[in-house]
């Protein structure tokens, strides 16, 4: 009898906590504020909205159209972009805290051809629980340092090759994601792990009864030196695609794949900026090494190879620098490279064929920025993606953004 | 023996849920707030400020190793108002449920103080404009006054372990601020009604309270750094109205203020704006002794 009063005592005292906690209302957030201000929240109820407006104008000596990486199947809408005017993807992006537990996110594309697509939608959960964070829907993976961030955020026009070739510039598809926080202050060290659908390249098909791409990815980053001026991320990753009949090439007649792609990829980035002040001056550096696996077999969409089986490695690495020399103004130069193991007989003049030849490009663009939300661009390639054939691009490009004032990773 | 065993549990579990907190971990969005907090919490609470005075407030980077130090911080304390919009929401995606916004121990100094400048006109044609208003409420000691009052009792409803030091704390601070306030009101006295360009609206709180009068600003618009063109048509407008400096926080850069000081014959002065921005402006207190006697010296 005793007992049972006692727990009931503990059971009450167990609940207290919680239950004077909600009695702590901040005071000065009701009516008889001097500011009559309440905590800032993005748009009351309304969800924060932001539209980023983009587009090139292009010259390319080679037409696009002819476009090819050679050693590689291409995945969807990877060409080297287009000639003359064109409209990039203009983005309708909306988020707002559902409640006091999700947070919930949309970004809607509108594609030049007068499509749309959900480029991500997802629900994420508020708030660390023992160091973790669970986000699901549609959303961009987590694996390397770019293939998270948007395309209007990149510093180049264009993603990297080894993205063009192995992810199809940016990997996106519908999954859940989990990351962990270690509980260290000093620096960060987080892991992530996600299981996707698999119908976005590399894979392909939605293998596996719909579980067809599984990630891996470890980021440790912090400060290095004194006086906050320098900062940095590295970072581990691992992908394991499952591809079912994955399509590449011409949309009508597709190059089929069937099997798994296993892809690795390094990156590291730096970023310098006087006493942690980027706004006169500052400097960034990333670089990202890929390394695949692709085993299974491969069909040609005009027929020549039927089946043939594929067991061959790619490599591929990026490297770029980007520094803002005057309020305003930046300056950027790329480096990118992928290579693709020599093929069997059976695969010869195929797309997965390098033919003894490596792929590379040299960029250099120059930016500005009215501000925080108006940048135009001008960048220059030369691109040795072709054999024997340099392609010299230019490109012009702005990205504009109206609305909440969006805030960037790292 | 099963009630033991219940009783076993209930009793582990009320101390697993019931951590005594050593100190409270808390993190100063900026180094005025992290100084505030040294003032009211003493050894119950371990600051780490995220910026310095020589960085943008408004432009930081998130920056790994501000992620690590929200990962189990107990308490945060920002300007708000917008000031942090850029960089702020990127942490918080990965900061502990204690510091979310609304939650008792996510703190915004803004909410407590009357905003000034809150625009007619929401429009980015204005440039980078908060729409909550001027968010740097720090230059003005009263705001500090109130900002110390709300913040001393959200310190005592977070961590009710060591309520009695925080309220023992800011009954001293209050005194002691309040005597400061005084002694440097008394002082003041000549800066009243000068006329002063300032590098970025940075300082309308301080102009609020000594009674100085802005003519101008460096930035074409808030956000944009100055411009050779802006600046020509400033001089030419202030050549009417004498104007004794321009001010600028420490980390403005100083280019445009020394261009425009040159032709205006003028001095281009730095103001410490936050702790720290100079290196006399110790604490909160120093701040505003640095403050007062740098503009009372060029206002002469």
């Amino acid at each position: 009898m005793k007992l049972q009063i006692l727990i009931r005592r503990a059971i009450v005292a167990l609940l207290l906590p919680s239950w004077a906690q909600a009695q702590v209302n901040p005071p000065f957030d009701q009516s008889g504020s001097p500011a009559g201000v309440r905590t800032a929240s993005a748009g009351a109820f309304n969800a924060a909205m932001g539209v980023i407006l983009n587009g090139t104008y292009g010259r390319l000596s080679q037409d696009p159209a002819t476009d090819v990486l050679p050693g590689f199947a291409l995945g969807p809408d990877t060409g080297p972009g287009e000639r003359g005017f064109s409209l990039g993807e203009s983005e309708i992006n909306l988020n707002a805290n559902i409640d006091d537990k999700f947070f919930g996110n949309l970004t809607a594309t509108f594609l030049p051809d007068n499509t749309v697509s959900v480029e991500e939608a997802f629900i994420r959960t508020i708030g660390l629980q023992e160091g973790l964070t669970l986000k699901t829907g549609r959303f961009f993976s987590g694996i390397g340092y770019l293939n998270e961030q948007h395309a209007h955020v990149w510093d180049f026009v264009d993603a990297p090759l080894p993205y063009r070739a192995m992810l199809a510039n940016q990997l996106g598809d519908d999954g859940i994601q989990v990351r962990w926080l270690a509980p260290i202050e000093l620096f960060l060290m987080e892991f992530g792990a996600e299981a996707l659908r698999g119908d976005s390249f590399p894979a392909g098909g939605a293998a596996n009864k719909g579980n067809g791409t599984q990630s891996f990815f470890v980021h440790v980053g912090g400060d290095a030196g004194i006086g906050n001026s320098n900062s940095w991320r590295a970072g581990l990753s691992r992908l394991n695609a499952r591809a079912d009949l994955r399509e590449t090439g011409d949309a009508a007649h597709p190059d089929l794949f069937t099997g798994k792609s296993d892809l690795n990829i390094a990156d590291f980035v730096w970023k310098w900026a006087p006493n942690g002040n980027p706004t006169v001056t500052n400097f960034k550096f990333q670089a990202e090494y890929f390394q695949r696996a692709e085993k299974g077999s491969f069909t040609t969409g005009s027929g020549s190879v039927t089946d043939a089986p594929v067991d061959g490695d790619q490599s591929g690495w990026y490297a770029q620098a980007v520094y803002q020399f005057m309020p305003r103004w930046r300056v950027g130069v790329r480096h990118d490279e992928v290579k693709a193991d020599p093929v069997s007989a059976a695969l010869q003049d195929t797309a997965l064929d390098p033919a003894g030849h490596k792929p590379t490009r040299e960029s250099a663009m120059i930016d500005f920025s009215n501000s925080e939300f108006s940048r135009v661009r001008l960048q220059y390639n030369r691109d040795y993606s072709r054999l024997n054939q340099a392609d010299n691009q230019v490109f012009l490009q702005y990205i504009m953004s109206i609305g909440a004032h969006g805030a960037h990773q790292f | 023996m099963k009630t033991m065993i219940k009783f076993a549990i209930l009793a582990s579990l009320l101390t697993l849920t019931q951590p005594v907190l050593a100190t409270l971990r808390a993190v100063a969005c900026e180094p005025e707030w992290g100084a505030l907090l040294q003032e009211l919490g003493g050894d119950d609470v371990s600051v780490y400020t995220a910026t310095s005075a020589l960085q943008d407030p408004h432009r930081i980077e998130p920056r790994p190793s501000l992620i690590a130090r929200l990962r189990n911080a107990d308490f945060l304390i920002c300007s708000g108002a917008e000031l942090e919009i850029g960089w702020l929401p990127v942490l918080l995606q990965q900061a502990s449920g204690r510091v979310q916004p609304g939650v008792p121990g996510y703190f915004e100094a803004a909410s407590v103080v009357r905003l000034l400048e809150i625009p007619a006109r929401l429009d980015r044609a204005q440039g980078d404009v908060h729409a909550a208003g001027n968010p740097h409420i720090q230059t003005d000691p009263r705001n500090i006054a109130q900002v110390a009052e709300a913040l001393a009792q959200r310190l005592e409803a977070v961590d009710q372990a060591h309520a009695a030091n925080y309220q023992a704390r800011y009954a001293d601070f209050a005194k002691r601020w309040q005597a400061a306030t005084q002694r440097w009101q008394a002082q003041v006295g000549p800066l009243k009604g000068i006329r002063v360009v300032v590098h970025h609206k940075y300082f309308t709180y301080l102009e609020d309270w000594l009674g100085l009068q802005e003519v101008g600003q460096l930035e074409p618009k808030p956000g944009i750094p100055p411009t050779i063109g802006h600046m020509t048509e400033l001089l030419a407008s202030i050549k009417q109205v004498p104007t004794k400096m321009i001010l600028r926080s420490a980390y403005d850069d100083p280019r445009g203020d020394e261009w425009f000081s040159e032709r205006a014959h003028i001095p281009a002065v730095l103001l410490p704006g936050t702790v720290d921005g100079t290196p006399e402006a110790k604490d909160l207190f120093s701040l505003f002794d640095v403050t007062v006697q740098t503009l009372l010296k060029n206002a002469k």
